[in-house]
């Protein structure tokens, strides 16, 4: 089955939000639609507001405008705004532009940070590590392995995070939000900063990501080449507008992106 | 102690006798989502039996080829007996190669059937399916990624067995008939042979020669089950086919199969093997790895260990060799074994290794030395997939850094007046496959394998190997030129990981030299030289000079050895790429093909020997994907002090 056939129906819609900081403008009535499986990009040039786009869906920016709307468990939840662990519980994970793991911690309990919404037994079953928990402890750090299977970095599973450079860190920053089981990740430049192998590496994870978990994938990105390459459908911000959204094809021959990209004569 | 494998005279016949005798013993282990998982003796029987039933019902039959492609995997090696016990021949693929390298086997055998490890392999015979007309089945073990894939040749493991599963319940008998007709004369298993020169020829073995030579190897180590092996090179090798599938059949000790290459370490200490082998180049890895960790280490531990290992060399291959050593040499080491060897061993992975075997090209001997003296048993053997591998082995005590010690039993030596060695074993090859010409140029009608390799007898009847017969020259005044062991000489540096030189019929020996970039760069590091790569630290005159003492090193090293002092290497230059496979600049066994390599390079080796200090060089290169590119570098060339022959000296 080729991907374009699994792609669904809407499960994430954000409709006509406005976030300002004071008197910045960050985003200005921007409205689009995530649908099941696919690959979203949000592209636009610096201080378009992409990261805010995506701080609004996580919860971690309240916008004083718009309404996002998320398909969990077949029913529609409408929100004004959410708190990220909410947003977390719903099903909404992300990796961060610039790392946010645990640095002193092993890669393999990094991952299994992934696990803690899931985590049901209470700390005292945990501190006496009996029956219900270490049940539970086995079957997370199985998930946690099957992560570390899917993401290959078997061979830095007990490695301090960080001693592990950039690009790894990257890939297990990825495998932590991947071991949420998440039902939309969102990655806040998962390429930035990466040589060509490297970013070519992560775009394989991606869309194995999209394929074998059927995960619903929102992605930021700089590098225009990845970006079109890999995502189904693109929105583009300038200025906290959205000035275009469609397939990578009709958004590379829109006039006003390739305006904001390359700049107009005035 | 011999061991007793009773009427056994096939692979399946000794699987399903394991699985009787020893059905709860571990047969085989895969380190699979951090746990090592254990398949028994029992269980590998299990599968094996309802895979083999799978292949009958896709059409698989006796006389047929089945290709495999994979890593080691306990499934790769049950389908490997599966095939066998329908009396079709396995024909192990290597697992790195590029697509276009696995069509030739495909053809050459009239492939149908083929297993492939993941959705990479698989990849790679899509690709060549247009070429490979025969190419019916192909079955996948790991299912990640291949839910798209939607081809009718297409087949999953998982469902391959169940199929076979239900076969086998229908008609239990149909197999036991199958395993029965097998004999020990029939095709066991092929090998294609790396083809240093040429297209590649498939070596075909019986069954009896692999289990003799297996069994030989085995009664002489005094290997049994409990013996455990860890399988990390690849299937496609006759070494590790010997090690992972001939040899555990025979004795029913366990094999080990790593998570990944890069967790190789790590799940070798886990399981501490007993019988370990590892090419020259593993071992130099692994001892570079060690050297660069130590400079690295504090003050204290340094002293402690230039201390220790000095000790070592004095005394630790005598007490192995059970050779006399004095009360204070021998407390010496005692103490040392407390402090270094011990916890190195256990760093390394060997503290239970028994016998450990390296082959496959010279061993340099310090190399060979160091192993030996923190207390790994290391001995050489000789041997090549023509002969089953063993032919040659150094019993314990009788270890010798160059020779690859006595015949095995039931093995005969002889050479002919150009020194080049033949044999006669019960493990010899059938023939090649499909190639009678190639055949009767190997095997002549007595039954004398030609090996091509140069040697000759010790004083103590060890063999001993200086080369191949066609790559031994001579310089322009006559006098011995052995590139290889020049090379072996420079490769034991550990800045140099290869070297290829050029004297036949020149009047001196110049040599290419490829960085090692690992400890180079560490190299570079720890002197504060910024780098971008491996093109930029080649280039370097710091590293030029680095390169330069190392060769002088080996040109005085060469200046005591009388025969061989006038090859002392008189110009170098360090090269803008690493040789690789890729770019058939190495075999898969990651030999040199000096040939291809001065052909490819022939205007470096003009500028070499025409004086010039630099050289402009444009070269292809082959990336992993197929793709080709080309990158453009200045080469710079340099002198290396030769000195006079220590006998010249003498007599001055």
């Amino acid at each position: 089955m080729s991907r374009a056939g699994r792609i669904g129906e809407t499960v994430l819609s954000v409709e006509g939000v406005s976030l300002a900081f004071g008197g910045v403008n960050a985003l200005q009535d921007v409205s689009f639609d995530v649908r099941e499986h696919e690959v979203r990009a949000i592209i636009g040039p610096n201080g378009a507001g992409k990261s805010s786009m995506l701080n609004v869906i996580n919860g971690v920016y309240h916008p004083q405008h718009g309404t996002i709307r998320l398909r969990a468990n077949g029913a529609w939840k409408e929100f004004h705004d959410m708190d990220p662990h909410e947003a977390a519980s719903m099903g909404i994970a992300r990796t961060f532009q610039n790392i946010a793991l645990f640095k002193g911690m092993s890669v393999l309990d990094n991952v299994m940070t992934g696990r803690n919404l899931k985590m049901r037994t209470s700390f005292l079953e945990q501190a006496i590590w009996i029956g219900r928990a270490r049940r539970e402890e086995l079957e997370h750090r199985r998930a946690a392995e099957e992560v570390i299977d899917f993401m290959e970095i078997q061979h830095i599973r007990k490695t301090p995070v960080g001693r592990l450079p950039y690009g790894l860190q990257k890939r297990v920053d990825l495998g932590r939000a991947l071991a949420m089981e998440p039902q939309v990740l969102l990655l806040d430049e998962p390429m930035a900063g990466m040589n060509v192998e490297e970013k070519q590496d992560m775009s394989r994870f991606i869309l194995d990501v999209n394929d074998e978990y059927g995960t619903t994938i929102v992605l930021i990105e700089h590098d225009m080449g990845v970006v079109m390459d890999i995502s189904d459908r693109v929105v583009v911000l300038d200025y906290g507008r959205k000035i275009a959204d469609g397939t990578p094809d009709e958004v590379r021959a829109d006039q006003a992106v390739i305006d904001a990209y390359l700049g107009v004569a005035h | 102690m011999s061991l007793d494998i009773g009427t056994c005279d096939t692979f399946p016949k000794l699987l399903l006798m394991h699985a009787r005798v020893r059905g709860a013993r571990p047969a085989i282990r895969e380190k699979d989502l951090g746990i090592w998982q254990t398949w028994t003796w029992h269980r590998f029987a299990d599968e094996v039996r309802a895979l083999a039933c799978g292949f009958a019902e896709q059409g698989l039959t006796r006389g047929d080829h089945m290709a495999l492609v994979g890593d080691n995997r306990p499934r790769i090696y049950a389908a490997m007996c599966a095939a066998q016990c329908l009396g079709a021949i396995p024909v192990p693929l290597y697992q790195d190669a590029v697509a276009a390298e696995m069509a030739f086997p495909i053809q050459n055998a009239e492939i149908a059937h083929a297993v492939a490890e993941d959705q990479e392999q698989v990849d790679k015979l899509l690709e060549i399916l247009p070429d490979c007309p025969s190419l019916k089945h192909i079955i996948f073990d790991e299912p990640r990624g291949m839910r798209s894939y939607t081809q009718p040749e297409i087949t999953s493991y998982e469902s391959l067995l169940q199929a076979g599963r239900t076969a086998l319940a229908r008609d239990p008998a149909f197999l036991e008939t199958e395993i029965a007709k097998g004999r020990g004369a029939d095709t066991a298993a092929m090998f294609f042979t790396s083809g240093t020169t040429g297209t590649p020829k498939g070596v075909v073995l019986t069954h009896h020669a692999l289990i003799d030579r297996a069994k030989a190897a085995a009664d002489l180590e005094g290997l049994d089950d409990h013996d455990v092996v860890l399988a990390y090179l690849p299937p496609a090798w006759i070494g590790q086919n010997i090690f992972s599938y001939a040899q555990p059949f025979v004795t029913g000790y366990c094999i080990c199969c790593p998570e990944s290459a890069e967790t190789l370490m790590t799940d070798m200490r886990e399981i501490g093997p007993t019988y370990y082998f590892a090419p020259p180049r593993v071992l130099e890895a692994l001892l570079t790895q060690v050297s660069i960790r130590m400079e690295d280490a504090s003050a204290l531990k340094r002293w402690l260990y230039g201390k220790f290992m000095g000790v070592a060399r004095r005394v630790g291959g005598a007490l192995l060799d059970g050779k006399p050593v004095g009360a204070f040499g021998r407390l010496q080491y005692w103490i040392g074994d407390i402090v270094v060897y011990g916890p190195l061993r256990n760093v390394l992975g060997m503290s239970r290794v028994r016998v450990a075997y390296t082959a496959g090209e010279a061993i340099g001997p310090d190399l060979f030395k160091f192993y030996r003296s923190i207390g790994i048993n290391l001995k050489q053997l000789y041997g090549s997939t023509e002969t089953s591998v063993f032919v040659c082995v150094q019993p314990n005590g009788q270890v010798k850094s160059d020779t690859v010690g006595p015949a095995v039993p039931g093995v005969e030596l002889k050479f002919t007046p150009e020194r080049e060695l033949l044999i006669r074993s019960p493990g010899l090859f059938k023939e090649y496959y499909k190639n009678p010409q190639a055949t009767l140029e190997a095997k002549d009608r007595e039954g004398w394998f030609h090996t091509g390799d140069a040697g000759y007898f010790d004083p103590d009847g060890h063999l001993k190997i200086i080369d191949r017969v066609k790559d031994v020259g001579k310089l322009a005044d006559g006098t011995l030129f052995a590139p290889k062991y020049l090379e072996n000489k420079l490769k034991f540096f550990p800045y140099i990981q290869e070297a290829v030189t050029f004297g036949h019929q020149r009047d001196r020996v110049c040599a290419f030299i490829n960085i090692d970039a690992e400890a180079v760069g560490n190299w570079a590091e720890k002197r504060h030289m910024p780098y971008s790569g491996y093109v930029d630290l080649a280039s370097r005159d710091e590293v030029y000079e680095l390169v330069r003492e190392c060769v002088e090193q080996v040109n005085a090293d060469l200046a005591q050895e009388p025969e061989i002092a006038n090859s002392q290497i008189h110009r170098f230059l360090v090269l803008h790429k690493v040789l690789d496979a890729d770019d058939e600049e190495l075999t898969r066994t990651r030999k040199v093909r000096r040939g291809f390599v001065a052909e490819k390079y022939a205007t470096l080796v003009d500028a070499l020997y025409g004086g010039k200090r630099s050289v402009h060089v444009e070269a292809q290169v082959r990336y992993e994907d197929g793709r080709t590119g080309t990158i453009s570098a200045d080469l710079k060339i340099r002198d290396a002090k030769t000195f006079r022959p220590e006998a010249a000296k003498r007599a001055a």
